[in-house]
């Protein structure tokens, strides 16, 4: 295996776009990625597309060369990869792959979804679908409603309170509302929060990641290589994807993920370092429950101090290690297929200094978590500024 | 409430297809939640309740919770016995 860097990168908004259609929004991503690299479109060997339910959620399928060819990609294999939530990362995971393995040099990755053309209901439905439909999803569970159960009994066993999770959102809505690209620019208090309208008890609309459209991409090409591109390249130094039991009720303990665990074990492994060497973090914080844990996964807190460690602003930009600066799920948004992508996007962002008021004041290495369903499929990278 | 007439009408019918309630053991609440925003397919049920139960024969199971008011919801730590298998989706109620 050889060293691969991201050499350029490229995100729509996220956001409700009627009059916007999927490809339009995949294309807008990979060509700024293109832009961002100094790449032209026919010089891409392979492309890797991150999807969650295009054709559910907008009646297409077919994908990848639908998309590819309409990017300017010239009889490449074009490949569509679903994982849920976590589609986008396992995009990313088989594209490093494609290029450290020696197969291929300039790889594009993108992630994209459109989901906010269908009612509330119906996008519930599509996305309990990402559960094991044969015993949860026919009791009634949705989403939030399997977050919520994980949630309550985090709560019972380590004292979790409704006012850290509120912490959670509360600071990521105050990321997002300084990031254009966010779906929601809006800061909330602790008190909006805490009253917001029931999903699923314990969780809020306010506990909850948005319902959006968009789109990112990256451009990979070997490290040795990537000088040639850019000067502002970042370092992969480790891609790490796991899996696990899709329904909840089949896991011993609902209170950790250990796809997270694993996923992170192995990446810190392969890039040689630990936790304690990460300067920035993009977690997949579909609910606010879900940063909690992933925060505890992942070995940044003690095993029930996700909540106490958000609460007292550990994880605020300013914090002792910030975590989704980019507004997280909750306030950049959550098209599924294109988050793990853009999550990407975001920490190299923060790695090139390139984050604006966001930038966090050390930047040398970062990490991503990208989650599917409740778990089921995790991946996670660590990356290093060049 | 066990003299509900069609809770023993669904209780012959779980019977008539092989399975008595008695097969089907009690079990404690290991989590739950109740959904206000629910899936297109139970719009008209909402708000409802969904648990996880560990049941006394060692499995693990999630089933919907029959209560007629909040009062009635399960909480972690509550006994919750069967009731009936409707479409394939078991319902418990709180041991009162």
């Amino acid at each position: 295996m050889r060293p691969v860097a991201v050499i350029g990168i490229g995100k729509t908004r996220f956001g409700a776009f009627p009059e916007r259609s999927l490809r339009s929004l995949a294309v807008e991503a990979i060509h700024q990625a293109l832009r961002d690299a100094a790449v032209a479109a026919p010089a891409i060997e392979a492309f890797y597309l991150g999807n969650f339910a295009g054709p559910a959620f907008v009646g297409q399928n077919h994908l990848a060369p639908y998309i590819g060819t309409a990017a300017g990609f010239e009889r490449i294999p074009c490949t569509r990869i679903e994982n849920a939530c976590a589609s986008g990362g396992s995009a990313f995971f088989h594209a490093w792959q494609s290029v450290a393995s020696g197969m291929y040099d300039v790889v594009a990755v993108a992630g994209v979804e459109k989901m906010t053309s269908q009612t509330t209901p119906r996008v519930a439905e599509i996305l309990a679908e990402a559960g094991d439909m044969s015993n949860e999803g026919r009791a009634g569970a949705t989403f939030p409603a399997l977050f919520a159960m994980i949630a309550r009994r985090h709560m019972h066993e380590y004292g979790t309170t409704r006012e850290h999770l509120a912490a959670v959102a509360v600071k990521n809505h105050a990321n997002g509302a300084k990031n254009p690209y966010a779906h929601m620019q809006k800061v909330i208090t602790i008190e909006q929060a805490l009253a917001g309208k029931p999903v699923a008890e314990p969780l809020t609309v306010y506990d909850c990641s948005l319902i959006s459209d968009g789109a990112a991409a990256v451009i990979l090409a070997p490290l040795a290589r990537a000088r040639a591109f850019t000067s502002r390249f970042v370092r992969i130094l480790a891609v790490a994807q796991t899996s696990d039991h899709l329904a909840l009720e089949s896991k011993r303990d609902i209170t950790c993920f250990p796809a997270v665990r694993a996923a992170g074990e192995k990446a810190y492994q392969a890039a040689g370092m630990g936790p304690k060497d990460i300067d920035v973090a993009e977690l997949h914080d579909c609910f606010t429950i879900a940063e909690i844990i992933a925060s505890e996964d992942l070995g940044f807190v003690e095993k029930g101090q996700g909540g106490p460690f958000a609460a007292a602003g550990c994880s605020a930009i300013r914090g002792k290690l910030p975590i989704n600066t980019s507004g997280g799920l909750k306030a950049k948004g959550h098209p599924v297929g294109a988050t793990g992508v853009g999550q990407i996007c975001d920490i190299v962002t923060q790695l090139r200094g390139e984050a604006g008021e966001r930038q966090v004041e050390r930047h040398r290495r970062g990490l991503v978590q990208n989650l599917g369903g409740s778990g089921a499929t995790c991946v996670v990278a660590i990356l290093e500024a060049a | 409430m066990m003299s509900d007439p069609s809770r023993e009408q669904e209780q012959e019918e779980s019977v008539a297809r092989g399975r008595s309630p008695a097969q089907h053991p009690a079990g404690i609440v290991y989590t739950e939640t109740v959904v206000f925003a629910p899936p297109q397919q139970y719009v008209s049920e909402a708000p409802y309740q969904i648990a996880i139960l560990d049941l006394e024969d060692g499995t693990r199971t999630t089933v919907r919770i029959l209560a007629e008011s909040p009062a009635e919801r399960v909480r972690i730590g509550d006994c919750a016995i069967y009731v009936k298998e409707r479409d394939g989706v078991l319902y418990y109620r709180r041991k009162s």
